[in-house]
């Protein structure tokens, strides 16, 4: 079920400040069931009069009772969604988009590699994977950002790293004495990652440069273009494939996306100012 | 296939009002041909014709009375069946929080009188983006289902088009529930009309019509021909999707950006370009609206990510909207965006020819900057 | 128990160098072990060691003012390639982020055996200066600061 044209009325259950600039906001909705989505989809989430923003869902797809975003405060709308406080309402509508491809990861080592706000879209695929945790072999989660403060989820992260069916590294840009993690860039923790290159499927979610790097270096690991993903983003302003916005060569990433193998991505890729 | 006379033109406007369409044909306004509300067929650009070159656009008089002597103006089809302004919805807030009202759909009914070929081309162009491929827009079907078209077979090419290297044109061959010829004669002014549908037919049935003899078909094949063999300019379409794809680096792109103003009046005149915005507006009452508005392209933040604009350079919007035009749309939709109306070349206030372009690449396929 | 040449052709970096180079350079290696927030080097201090980390973690520090990490180096990564390239001076702080075992290479040993023979000089510029560049790229990825806040305002 898609809600397409005019956003419907969902609460605001809870939410949540991640850094300086960035809330995790639950949304429940208002008179009609939950919306099922797929992890890597987008919903477009309308604060009232401020506009709308496309959205990655990061929750829990088995709980489609509650939609769960997180947002950094960019511009007016963003600000009006970040500014939400319980009991408010949000519109949504969506999930629109093509998701990651869980269900060409049996028996594989499902890699995931984030930087930054884009843990927020591979969050879903890490709920999914532990649902069903014997389907794959190695659950490894690759996470880059700033600074330590600005890491999402980190009580999330600390329980992950805590299991044994789950790896986690973390790097960051820059850090001060109290952080105990790597410094540096994302791609060099997947030199160390020890990839299995044959037995892998890949997902990458971060600022396009770095994708670009963390795809390359996982290409070096081994692994084939075809198994590796990753999420586009666009300025997505009607999501359904007809304001023309968030064309990508032939490709509207609202719909043909967000989510890419490298194959198909990789020749579009290189066109500057594309 | 019928003729009729001029003088019973204003029969088929009649019939068409009995119907309760609302005629919007051909006028002149502000020295260009408008799409308006048409009663009579007086109010058409009778003995009017137009110079159109690059850059360039007069209205000037013919030496008879054609009603349809030019060829096309600014705008197109697309300001009635996909508009340049259109509100979504409504909302208010309420104590709990908001409420959305949908925008209800209710478009009047048109007949549009004189459709030309290029044009009839773009409408099945904008039906495949609003309606065939992906998500359809309800509003837009409505318009559309709700439409009846009259095309015209030009008699006069416009100076800029180039219908027969795109193959759309100039004779209508598909998409009107009738299709007119005009034909002038020393002493006689008529119309040879040819049924598309059954609707047309109806309509038809209605007229003062005379069965067209053998003369009367080969002079309406003729005056085709004759516009046929008249083009203004011409596309080399072979392989052009290819040619594209493979020279996204080409220095022609610097060297027409160089030129391109970005001012995106060709996105506005041309009959196929559809984006659009939406633009969430509010007032100090608590109510809010979504509308829906023509965009294009050419603006430097149509396409951003949140490292910024994604097509910052003049260079890099000219190149999407011309690849897009004539390469991705027949990815994206299964034909090609440009319909050889000719209109972006006219209206371009620095005369850019979309044709000279391709022709330039073409000619220097494979070089790099 | 392993040689010094054994456990330098487990090195990354030092993977298909001949075993004549190898041996050379061995001989001016040894075994060390740092204890958790012992300073490897630091900043100022002449350049005449390099180090291949064969455990632990080691983080590189600049003073700006308060002490910012600006990048570790883990098992398998050389630490240390000022000693090659003049002035030979320090440029970062080097500090154990936990017990570190590595091979320390007497630097200014090898400066000479380089002068000597200077194939053993080329093998040995060329894998510096891939560390170099890969440390420059990954330098250069975050000056653009991909994950900091968006430049200009877009629209919505």
């Amino acid at each position: 079920m898609t809600i397409a044209d005019v956003p419907e009325r969902f609460r605001v259950a809870s939410s949540r400040r991640e850094n300086e600039d960035t809330w995790t906001v639950e949304l429940e909705p208002v008179g009609r069931q939950g919306l099922d989505f797929a992890p890597g989809q987008f919903t477009m989430l309308y604060a009232f009069g401020a506009g709308e923003v496309p959205i990655s869902v990061s929750g829990d797809p088995r709980r489609p009772g509650t939609l769960v975003h997180t947002v950094r405060a960019v511009g007016a709308a963003t600000r009006a969604v970040c500014a939400v406080r319980e009991g408010d309402e949000l519109g949504v509508r969506g999930p629109f988009g093509r998701g990651w491809p869980i269900g060409d990861a049996d028996d594989l080592d499902v890699v995931l590699v984030a930087g930054g706000l884009g843990l927020a879209p591979l969050r879903s695929v890490v709920y999914a994977v532990l649902a069903e945790r014997e389907r794959y072999r190695r659950l490894v989660l690759l996470y880059g950002g700033r600074t330590p403060d600005q890491l999402l989820y980190r009580d999330e992260l600390a329980a992950w790293s805590g299991r044994d069916d789950v790896e986690v590294r973390l790097i960051v840009d820059a850090a001060d004495q109290t952080w105990h993690g790597q410094v540096g860039v994302v791609p060099a923790v997947v030199d160390r990652a020890e990839l299995d290159g044959g037995g892998a499927i890949a997902m990458v979610c971060g600022p396009e440069v770095m994708m670009r790097y963390a795809v390359e270096a996982l290409v070096t690991a081994g692994l084939p273009a075809e198994r590796v993903f990753l999420s586009m983003e666009r300025n997505m302003r009607c999501a359904v494939g007809h304001c023309g916005h968030c064309q990508w060569g032939p490709s509207f990433v609202c719909r043909d996306g967000p989510v890419y193998s490298w194959s198909e991505a990789e020749p579009w890729f290189g066109i500057r100012e594309l | 296939m019928r003729t009729l006379e001029r003088d019973s033109f204003d029969r088929l406007l009649e019939a068409l009002q009995r119907r309760g369409y609302r005629v919007i044909g051909p006028t002149v306004r502000g020295g260009a041909i408008a799409y308006e509300p048409v009663d009579r067929s007086a109010e058409l650009p009778v003995g009017v014709t137009e110079e159109q070159e690059g850059g360039t656009y007069r209205l000037r008089g013919r030496d008879d009375q054609a009603l349809f002597g030019f060829a096309n103006g600014p705008q197109s089809w697309k300001r009635l069946l996909h508009p340049p302004r259109v509100r979504v919805w409504r909302a208010r807030r309420d104590p709990d929080g908001f409420e959305i009202q949908p925008e209800p759909i209710d478009p009047p009914k048109w007949a549009f009188l004189g459709v030309r070929s290029c044009d009839l081309h773009a409408i099945r162009a904008l039906d495949r983006t609003m309606l065939e491929i992906g998500h359809p827009d309800p509003a837009y079907r409505a318009r559309r289902e709700g439409t009846f078209i009259v095309a015209l077979n030009c008699g006069t090419a416009g100076g800029t088009c180039f219908c027969v290297s795109m193959d759309t044109g100039p004779k209508a061959t598909f998409g009107f529930d009738l299709a007119l010829t005009e034909v002038l004669e020393p002493d006689r002014h008529y119309f040879l009309v040819e049924q598309g549908t059954e609707l047309g037919g109806e309509v038809l049935a209605e007229l003062p019509t005379a069965e067209a003899g053998e003369p009367e078909r080969e002079a309406a094949q003729r005056i085709v021909e004759h516009t046929a063999a008249s083009m203004g300019r011409e596309m080399e379409a072979d392989g052009l999707k290819e040619l594209l794809y493979r020279n996204y680096e080409h220095p022609r792109w610097d060297e027409v950006s160089d030129r391109c103003l970005t001012c995106g009046n060709c996105t506005m005149v041309c009959p196929t370009c559809f984006c659009t915005d939406v633009e969430d507006v509010t007032d100090l009452e608590g109510n809010a609206e979504r509308w829906q508005r023509w965009d294009s392209c050419f603006t430097v933040d149509f396409t951003h990510i949140q490292g910024g604009s994604v097509r910052s350079s003049s260079r890099s919007r000219y190149r999407q909207w011309m690849t897009h035009k004539l390469a991705t749309w027949w990815d994206q939709f299964g034909t090609s965006g440009c319909v050889g109306c000719g209109r972006c070349i006219t209206w371009c206030p620095v005369a850019i020819d979309i044709t000279e372009e391709a022709a330039a690449i073409r000619a220097t396929d494979g070089e790099k900057r | 128990m392993k040689s010094i040449a054994d456990l330098l052709a487990e090195v990354p970096t030092f993977v298909g160098l001949s075993e004549g180079h190898r041996e050379l350079i061995a001989g001016c290696g040894q075994n060390v072990i740092f204890k958790r927030s012992e300073y490897v080097f630091r900043e100022g201090e002449p350049a005449n060691t390099f180090f291949a980390i064969r455990r632990g973690s080691v983080a590189l520090e600049l003073s700006a003012p308060s002490t910012l990490v600006i990048e570790t180096l883990h098992a398998g990564d050389v630490l240390g390639w000022s000693w090659l390239f003049a002035p030979y001076r320090i440029r970062t702080d080097a500090r154990a982020m936990e017990e570190v075992h590595a091979i320390a290479f007497d630097g200014a040993c090898l400066r000479e055996k380089c002068e000597a023979d200077h194939d053993l000089g080329y093998e040995l510029m060329k894998r510096f200066a891939q560390i170099i560049t890969a440390r420059m790229q990954a330098t250069r990825l975050r000056l653009l600061d991909v994950y900091g806040a968006p430049v200009a305002e877009p629209r919505s």
